[in-house]
C-alpha cells in the first residue's frame, strides 16, 4: 500500500515537473507577459491620445507610472542565453539580442527614459499625452525593428 | 544564303529596335527651370519620401541630419541591391552632381553616367512627385553631412545585369499618372504622399513576374519578396483600422491593439513620425478611401 502511494506521489511530481516546462521556454513566456503589461498600459494612454476614450488625468498618470516602473525592472531572468528564436519555439526574440547585448540594453534604457518623460506630463492633459506618444512608441519600435522576428 | 541574310537582317533590326525602345529618356530640363529649391520645404519632402530609411548606413539611427552613407542591402528575386552613398561627399556621394542630374535619377531612374538605375530605387513612385518638390528635396540633401564611404556594387546576375533591359521595364511601369482616381480633399493630398513620395506601394502592392507593381491588386499586400513574413494589405477590407488609428500608428508605430511595429516598417515610422500631423491624417484619409481588391489570389500563397 505504502509503495503504491509513493509511486503515485512520484508520478504526481513528474507531472508537475513537466508542467513547469523547459526553463528557456519559461523565460520566453515571462518576456511575453512583460510585453503584455506594456501593451495594457500603452492602451490606456494611446486610447486617450487617439480619442477612443475620454481623457482622465488620474488614469493617464497611473498608466504612465506603470510604464516607468515596468521599464525599470531588472530583466536578467527573461533574456536567458539559449532562448532565441533559433533555439526554442514560440519566441520572436532574434539571436541578434545576445550578439549585441550592450545595444539592446541601451535601447531598453531609452524606453525607460521615454516612459519617465511620459510620466512627467501624463497628468497635464490629452495634448501632452499625444505629444509624447511618438517618442514612447518610437522607443518600442527601435528595439523591435532590429531584435524581433516578423510575426509569421 | 538569302534566308541566312534575312535572318541576320531581322536580327539586326531587332537589336536596333531594342536599342531604341530601351534608351534612357531623361526629363526635359524645362520641367525644373526657374524653380528655386528651398531646403526648409525640402526637409518635409525628405521625410515623406523616406530617403533615410534606405540610404543611412545599416543600423544607423537617422537623427535630425542623417548621414546618407549607404550600404544597406536589399535581397530581391532579381539579385541583391546595395543602397549607394547619397551624402554630399564630392567623390563618393552626390556632392558633385547637378540639380538636373539628381532630378533625373530620382524621377526617371537615370544615373550620372546616363545608364538606367535599378527600380529598387523607387523612381517609379517618385516620378509622380511635383518638380518643385524634387528641387526642394535636392536643396535639402545638399545641407546634409558628407561621408566618404564608397558605394558598394549590386550583386545582380544575368540577364538582369544588362541595364539596358530596364528600358523595357520602364516602358511598362514608369507612369506619372495617379493610381487611384476620383479623390478630393485630404484623400487627394494623401494620395500624393502615398503614391508619389511615400512610395508605400513599392512594398504593399504585390509585384508581377516582371517586377512591376500589379496595379490590379493595388495595396493588397502579399508574401514578403525580400524574406520572411507577409506584407500586410492596406485596403479597408484587409486593414480595417480607423483613420485616427492609422494616423496615430504613423506617429508612434503602435497598432490599434497597442502592439508595436517591428522590421522594416519601424524604419518607415521613424520617417513618418517626423511629418506634420496633417500629412499623417491625409495618408489615413487616402488609405480608408482605397478600393477593395480581390485578394483570393494572394490568400492561398
Amino acid at each position: 500500500m505504502r509503495t503504491a502511494f509513493v509511486a503515485l506521489g512520484l508520478a504526481g511530481l513528474a507531472t508537475i515537473a513537466a508542467a513547469q516546462s523547459d526553463p528557456l521556454e519559461a523565460a520566453a513566456e515571462a518576456r511575453e507577459s512583460h510585453m503584455h503589461l506594456y501593451q495594457t498600459n500603452l492602451g490606456v494612454l494611446g486610447g486617450m491620445a487617439r480619442g477612443n476614450m475620454d481623457y482622465d488625468a488620474e488614469a493617464a498618470q497611473a498608466a504612465a507610472d506603470n510604464l516607468a516602473s515596468l521599464s525599470d525592472l531588472d530583466e536578467r531572468f527573461y533574456w536567458v542565453e539559449g532562448s532565441s528564436s533559433e533555439e526554442i519555439d514560440d519566441t520572436r526574440a532574434l539571436p541578434a539580442i545576445w550578439e549585441n547585448m550592450d545595444d539592446f540594453m541601451a535601447k531598453s534604457d531609452a524606453l525607460h527614459e521615454a516612459a519617465v518623460a511620459m510620466a512627467e506630463v501624463a497628468g497635464d492633459g490629452v495634448e501632452a499625452v499625444q505629444a509624447q506618444m511618438g517618442a514612447l512608441g518610437g522607443a518600442c519600435g527601435s528595439c523591435h525593428e532590429t531584435y524581433r522576428a516578423a510575426d509569421d | 544564303m538569302r534566308a541566312l541574310l534575312a535572318l541576320v537582317l531581322a536580327g539586326l533590326l531587332g537589336v536596333a529596335a531594342f536599342w531604341w525602345i530601351s534608351a534612357p529618356r531623361p526629363a526635359s530640363a524645362a520641367l525644373y527651370e526657374g524653380l528655386d529649391g528651398d531646403p526648409a520645404r525640402g526637409e518635409r519632402i525628405f521625410w515623406a519620401a523616406g530617403c533615410a530609411g534606405c540610404h543611412t548606413a545599416p543600423e544607423a539611427e537617422p537623427g535630425d541630419s542623417p548621414v546618407l552613407a549607404g550600404g544597406q542591402r536589399f535581397d530581391t528575386p532579381f539579385g541583391t541591391f546595395v543602397a549607394p552613398n547619397i551624402s554630399t561627399d564630392e567623390t563618393h556621394g552626390i556632392g558633385a552632381w547637378s540639380d538636373l542630374g539628381l532630378a533625373n535619377a530620382i524621377q526617371r531612374g537615370i544615373g550620372r553616367d546616363g545608364a538606367h538605375l535599378y527600380p529598387a530605387f523607387p523612381y517609379a513612385s517618385y516620378i509622380r512627385a511635383r518638380p518643385a518638390e524634387i528641387v526642394d528635396l535636392v536643396a535639402f540633401l545638399r545641407t546634409l553631412p558628407a561621408d566618404a564611404t564608397p558605394s558598394e556594387a549590386n550583386e545582380v546576375g544575368f540577364p538582369f545585369n544588362i541595364r539596358r533591359g530596364l528600358g523595357l521595364w520602364k516602358r511598362l511601369y514608369l507612369d506619372p499618372d495617379p493610381v487611384v482616381g476620383g479623390l478630393t480633399g485630404a484623400a487627394e493630398d494623401g494620395r500624393h504622399l502615398v503614391e508619389a513620395l511615400g512610395h508605400c506601394g513599392e512594398c504593399h502592392t504585390p509585384r508581377t513576374a516582371l517586377g512591376g507593381p500589379d496595379l490590379s491588386r493595388w495595396m493588397a499586400g502579399g508574401p514578403n519578396p525580400a524574406g520572411e513574413g507577409r506584407i500586410p494589405g492596406l485596403t479597408p477590407g484587409q486593414l480595417g483600422w480607423s483613420e485616427g488609428d492609422i494616423a496615430a500608428f504613423l506617429q508612434s508605430g503602435l497598432t490599434p491593439d497597442f502592439d508595436s511595429v517591428g522590421g522594416e516598417m519601424a524604419e518607415v515610422i521613424a520617417n513618418t513620425a517626423r511629418l506634420p500631423d496633417e500629412d499623417r491624417a491625409a495618408i489615413a484619409a487616402y488609405l480608408v478611401a482605397l478600393p477593395d481588391v480581390e485578394t483570393a489570389v494572394t490568400a492561398g500563397e
